[in-house]
């Protein structure tokens, strides 16, 4: 029990609640997610996706439910406790990268730290230390609009792990990159998943991708149709491992 | 520990978009540079009526010896009064006619302040000139066509009266000047001349007029007990009679209508304009020439004094010792069926004064308040324009950790930037202005620091009301809703 980073039990999402035309998205999800595995949750456009993606990272309360991210029950916390789980527990990374403009980046991966409320030095070396592992160190000083997309991408990831998160949550990581850049993305979740440990949930409708992970989570219509432990997975692992011996 | 942050956010933020940052910021410095510039000019006006007003002396009592007034001799000396200003250069009756009767004051000195004020300055010593008519000028033209009420030596005061009542009110009082306007007349050097007017004046007039020597010593107590044929010249005549050469000890002719008059020279005082005679040119400028008031008593009729300015000391509270003083001079005229002498001050005028021109201020700062108001709205009106485009960023904040007061405060922080930038522009601009406009009217510009701090503190403020709304706009917004927004 207690490595199990991500629970959730009978997750129903529904919007216009009593109305005639009330919308059921999610119709009972139940998620595990244990301590360091790399998952991915792949599903078509309007399987639900994003709208599990935005429970999981906190953005959002399920109708009804139990969520425990890392020990926290979700559905119990006000709205600032909320803030204070995505900003400490879970890493985002954007499709979109969603940098925020006219800060360097070493800025905006200092910008999770200053919201939990560390020093100026500790954040600074923090900082600088995550740029370092995702290779972006040498334009920490770079504007977002001096940065290509990998580049982007990879400030993103760095601030997604700057606050020590229990999860990174991906969504779409690689799609507004072209395929090498993408690989190279794809290459630092593993990198970060080996080597720190941490366990990354994949949101992603390419299954090209999602057969890179441990586990592959199917959504269709609000429900999990299929969690498959990915054989592919580990035979890159081993082949890798052979390549590193 | 955000607050720097979010100053430095805003100041990079301000800076990316700076067309749009300075015309946000125009409202603001409109505003602000108004009221600065208004409430400096009137400042500068407030304080420069008040100081000449001072130093002709506003708070100086002025008593007259005046017929006993009756209501049909009042309108007559209005008219006749008014008159009389196109040639007489004492156009003395605002505050001195004023004490003629309580209904002629009110009329005379709302009709004719500028002759008030020119008044003072030649310190209606015309009465005194040549008996009836120089009284009559003066006091109540009503009695231009009665010459049979004259005032006589017999109702006038003595010295020893005037020295008793000093010493009675020694407490109240810090001196007593009396003085006489005598003839004008030019003085002449080989290459230019200059007009003057004879004032004979007595020691204390010094201290009453403020008049400021440069050089040399005012008139003596001896001068004017053993009737020296000394002077007290302007700067002014200095400079054209004497040009360089040291004019203490030297002798100056008087030339009159009629007579020559030589005095010695013993002092120079500085010249003050009256703020009223900007338009006469130093060339024909009339200085006043002071001489022992004993001197010019020697070619007048009455031998006694009409009317003296009394200077009360520091802290004195004038109304009350005018009303006092009154009170003493009518025992002291109870059995003159025909004169009384009347005690009377400038107070209420100055107070006017100041009224009218902080009703002004007043009316003004409210305009410049409307313009503040609407270059707040500015302000608004771009802060929700900045919260729309920035919807994204701020999804991406609160995705990131942000919690509501985080972004409130950015965006407070931001609003209160633009306004205290603006404001700061504002003040810069407005003590630009204000000591142009001042110096246009011929002002010194005073602009006080509370001023400054309270213009500062309320651009700040309009910062905070102004930035509120978009700024709790932004912070409600729905993370999904904004890291979805394009």
């Amino acid at each position: 029990m207690s490595n199990n980073i991500i629970e959730m039990k009978n997750i129903i999402k529904s919007f216009y609640i009593g109305t005639p035309n009330e919308l059921n998205i999610l119709k009972g999800i139940d998620i595990t997610v244990k301590e360091g595995e790399f998952v991915s949750i792949i599903g078509t456009s309007g399987s639900g996706k994003s709208t599990l993606m935005n429970i999981i990272g906190a953005l959002d309360r399920p109708t009804s439910g139990k969520y425990v991210l890392d020990g926290t029950n979700i559905d119990e916390i006000s709205d600032n406790g909320l803030s204070e789980v995505r900003n400490k527990q879970i890493g985002f990374v954007f499709q979109t990268y969603n940098l925020i403009p006219r800060s360097s980046a070493l800025k905006n991966v200092e910008l999770p730290m200053l919201y939990y409320g560390m020093n100026k030095k500790d954040r600074r070396q923090r900082a600088e230390e995550l740029l370092e592992l995702v290779g972006m160190k040498d334009r920490m000083s770079h504007q977002p609009n001096e940065l290509s997309g990998g580049q982007k991408q990879r400030v993103a990831i760095a601030r997604a792990l700057v606050n020590d998160p229990s999860i990174i949550l991906a969504d779409e990581p690689t799609g507004a990159l072209d395929s090498a850049t993408g690989r190279m993305v794809m290459d630092l979740f593993h990198k970060i998943h080996e080597e720190e440990g941490k366990t990354i949930v994949l949101i992603t409708h390419n299954n090209e991708l999602a057969d890179e992970t441990q586990r592959i989570i199917t959504l269709r219509d609000g429900n999990i149709i299929s969690v498959a432990d990915n054989e592919k997975y580990y035979r890159r692992f081993r082949e890798e491992e052979k390549i590193c011996l | 520990m955000f607050i720097k942050e979010n100053i430095l956010l805003a100041i990079a933020g301000l800076k990316s978009n700076k067309m749009r940052s300075l015309l946000t910021m125009l409202g603001i410095i409109i505003g602000i540079a108004s009221v600065i510039g208004v409430v400096s000019v009137g400042n500068a006006m407030t304080s420069s009526v008040n100081s000449q007003m001072a130093s002709m002396g506003a708070t100086n009592i002025t008593v007259n010896v005046q017929e006993k007034s009756a209501t049909s001799t009042t309108s007559k000396n209005n008219t006749s009064g008014n008159n009389s200003s196109g040639n007489s250069q004492g156009g003395n009756k605002g505050t001195q006619a004023g004490g003629s009767s309580q209904s002629g004051n009110k009329t005379q000195s709302g009709v004719s302040s500028q002759g008030g004020n020119k008044g003072t300055q030649s310190g209606g010593g015309i009465p005194g000139i040549g008996g009836p008519t120089g009284g009559g000028r003066d006091f109540g033209g009503g009695r231009q066509g009665k010459s049979s009420s004259t005032a006589k030596d017999i109702d006038l005061m003595t010295m020893n009266q005037i020295n008793t009542l000093q010493e009675n009110f020694s407490d109240e009082i810090s001196s007593i000047s009396i003085n006489e306007s005598d003839v004008s007349g030019k003085v002449k050097s080989e290459t230019s001349f200059a007009n003057i007017n004879t004032v004979g004046t007595n020691v204390g007039y010094q201290d009453v007029k403020n008049i400021e020597m440069q050089e040399g010593r005012y008139l003596a107590q001896n001068d004017v007990d053993e009737v020296k044929n000394v002077a007290v010249v302007s700067d002014k005549l200095v400079s054209k009679i004497f040009g360089n050469t040291d004019p203490i000890g030297q002798d100056i002719k008087v030339y009159t209508s009629n007579a020559i008059f030589t005095y010695t020279v013993v002092g120079v005082y500085t010249y003050k304009t009256s703020g009223n005679s900007r338009t006469t040119s130093d060339d024909n400028l009339t200085t006043d020439l002071y001489v022992p008031i004993t001197v010019s008593k020697k070619t007048a009729t009455n031998k006694n004094y009409q009317t003296f300015t009394i200077k009360p000391k520091d802290g004195v509270d004038v109304q009350a010792f005018t009303t006092e003083l009154s009170t003493y001079l009518s025992n002291l005229y109870a059995k003159n069926d025909k004169f009384e002498a009347a005690a009377s001050n400038m107070e209420s005028m100055l107070e006017s004064r100041t009224t009218m021109m902080n009703t002004v201020s007043l009316a003004i700062s409210g305009i410049a308040g409307i313009s503040l108001l609407v270059g707040g709205i500015g302000v608004m009106n771009i802060m929700l324009v900045s919260v729309t485009e920035r919807t994204r960023e701020i999804g991406t904040r609160k995705a990131l950790g942000a919690k509501s007061s985080h972004i409130k405060m950015q965006f407070i922080v931001e609003s209160i930037i633009i306004c205290t930038i603006g404001g700061i522009l504002g003040i810069l601009l407005g003590l630009g202005l204000g000591t142009m406009g001042a110096k246009a009217m011929g002002f010194v510009n005073t602009v006080s620091p509370l001023v400054i701090i309270i213009s500062f503190t309320f651009s700040m403020f309009i910062g905070v009301f102004f930035g509120y709304y978009p700024a709790k706009k932004a912070a409600e917004l729905d993370p999904i809703e904004a890291l979805r927004y394009e």
